[in-house]
């Protein structure tokens, strides 16, 4: 019997009590405290403004939702588990299960969604219609190629920022705008909670990938920097015609296009990087900022969009630690 | 001349923003056994925010002791929050919590390491805020 040591050296006890980088710390409760399940959101109380969606808006909503769910499984069964073999730490590895799990829960919640407003047939169509889609193909293969067995662990990174922090926008859209609309409210609800995570996930593996380049040469350096900004070249030349394809017929394409900008330069942000689009072009729609951020348009006092500043409202802190 | 404080973690976007400021500022170690920094003169405070889904915990620890000390808190004038619009109402969070608890104006927020409008907007602010900061205490 061929004894070789594995590939891979065996697991020892993760020790939460020895960290080697406290971000994965702030993370893991991070991740832990931000967990949620679909059933806490009652979504049955968007079936009447369902309704009010004309058929072709509801077809879009479907398929846009069966985009998000590609995507997300994507990230679930092989992004999250390859990042898995390029941690430096136990810890690292531990906050990758996390965002795999949690990847598996915003693919599932889609379903809930769908089971909760649509009919069988009209999710059966979209689904096969995300099968047959050019473009959801081409993303899909430009990322599932770095994540391959062998790819370069920077570059992997790279692919994975952009999914979670900018492929997934062409779809987010979407329920802000109906937000926007005072329509499927509940669903934009889950949907911020599928954003707030995204969020974690893009900031943390930029964090990672920020470490790594601190351990390599400039010339791998200028390479992984090189990498990324021809990779979102090409993905945003993909979700260009996506979004062409699936925004047109309801006049919102180019609006989605400021939103991809604007979106495409924070998941650069998250790797360290300056921004690629200009920012006049990243100018997002203010409907569209207020159904993602709602009632924290008030403390902009240098901008002097409000009337006067407000001093904070009283909000709870648990911080035990501010003993002033 | 007065400045800024502010306090970036590894994920450095916070710090980049202050590159690009070009104006005089301090920095919060991320590690607590490095000494904190002692202003000499009034400043605005810059944070960036670490709230979970309730807005629990959005100061980070290094900033809540640094404000722990009363005299490099009783120069603090104002604080700029940054953060992430993907985390919803809590966007910016650490803004108004600081706001709140010391009694100074939140004066503006910005996301990761700000755009360049984000750059002039603080800028410009803080010129006008130096020169008259009872306009800000009306």
């Amino acid at each position: 019997m061929n004894m070789q040591s594995p590939l891979r050296a065996a697991p020892r006890a993760v020790n939460w009590n020895r960290l080697q980088d406290d971000k994965d710390l702030e993370i893991w409760n991070r991740l832990t405290s931000n967990f949620w399940l679909p059933e806490k959101v009652p979504l049955s109380n968007d079936i009447q403004s369902w309704a009010t969606l004309r058929p072709m808006e509801q077809q879009l909503t479907i398929r846009v939702f069966t985009g998000l769910t590609l995507l997300d499984t994507i990230q679930n069964t092989v992004g999250a588990p390859a990042l898995m073999q390029d941690a430096v730490t136990p810890h690292e590895e531990a906050v990758l299960t996390n965002i795999a799990f949690m990847e598996a829960v915003h693919a599932r919640s889609y379903s809930s969604i769908f089971s909760t407003l649509c009919s069988t047939a009209e999710v059966d169509e979209a689904f096969r219609w995300s099968e047959d889609n050019p473009h959801l193909a081409a993303k899909s293969r430009l990322i599932l190629d770095e994540y391959a067995a062998g790819a370069n662990p920077l570059k992997r990174k790279v692919a994975s920022v952009f999914l979670e922090s900018f492929l997934f926008y062409s779809g987010f859209y979407l329920p802000m705008y109906w937000s926007s609309r005072a329509k499927l409210t509940n669903t934009a609800d889950l949907i911020r909670l599928i954003i707030r995570d995204e969020a974690v996930h893009g900031y943390y593996i930029g964090y990672k990938f920020q470490r790594a380049l601190e351990r390599v040469s400039q010339a791998e350096r200028d390479e992984a920097k090189d990498f990324a900004f021809s990779l979102i070249f090409d993905l945003y030349a993909i979700e260009e015609r996506y979004t062409a394809e699936l925004y047109d017929e309801v006049g919102l394409t180019e609006d989605v296009k400021s939103f991809l900008h604007y979106n495409a330069n924070k998941a650069l942000m998250n790797l360290g990087f300056e921004p690629l689009f200009p920012e006049q072009t990243a100018q997002v729609n203010p409907a569209i900022l207020a159904a993602l951020s709602p009632d924290s348009e008030n403390h902009d006092f240098f901008s002097g969009s409000g009337s006067s500043y407000v001093i904070g409202k009283a909000v709870a802190t648990t911080d035990d630690d501010w003993d002033f | 001349m007065t400045g800024l404080v502010y306090y970036s973690s590894g994920s450095g976007n916070t710090a980049r923003m202050i590159d690009r400021l070009g104006l005089p500022a301090l920095r919060i170690p991320i590690s607590p056994a490095d000494p904190m920094p002692v202003p000499p003169a009034p400043y605005v405070l810059i944070c960036p925010t670490y709230s979970d889904g309730e807005g629990r915990g959005a100061v980070p620890k290094q900033v809540i002791r640094f404000l722990n000390d009363a005299s490099a808190r009783s120069l603090m004038r104002g604080v700029i929050g940054a953060g992430n619009r993907n985390f919803g109402t809590y966007f910016g969070h650490a803004g108004p919590v600081i706001a709140a608890k010391c009694g100074v104006p939140c004066l503006y927020r910005f996301e990761l390491a700000g755009t360049e409008t984000d750059i002039a907007q603080i800028r410009s602010g803080l010129a006008t805020f130096w020169r008259d900061p009872c306009l800000t205490a009306s």
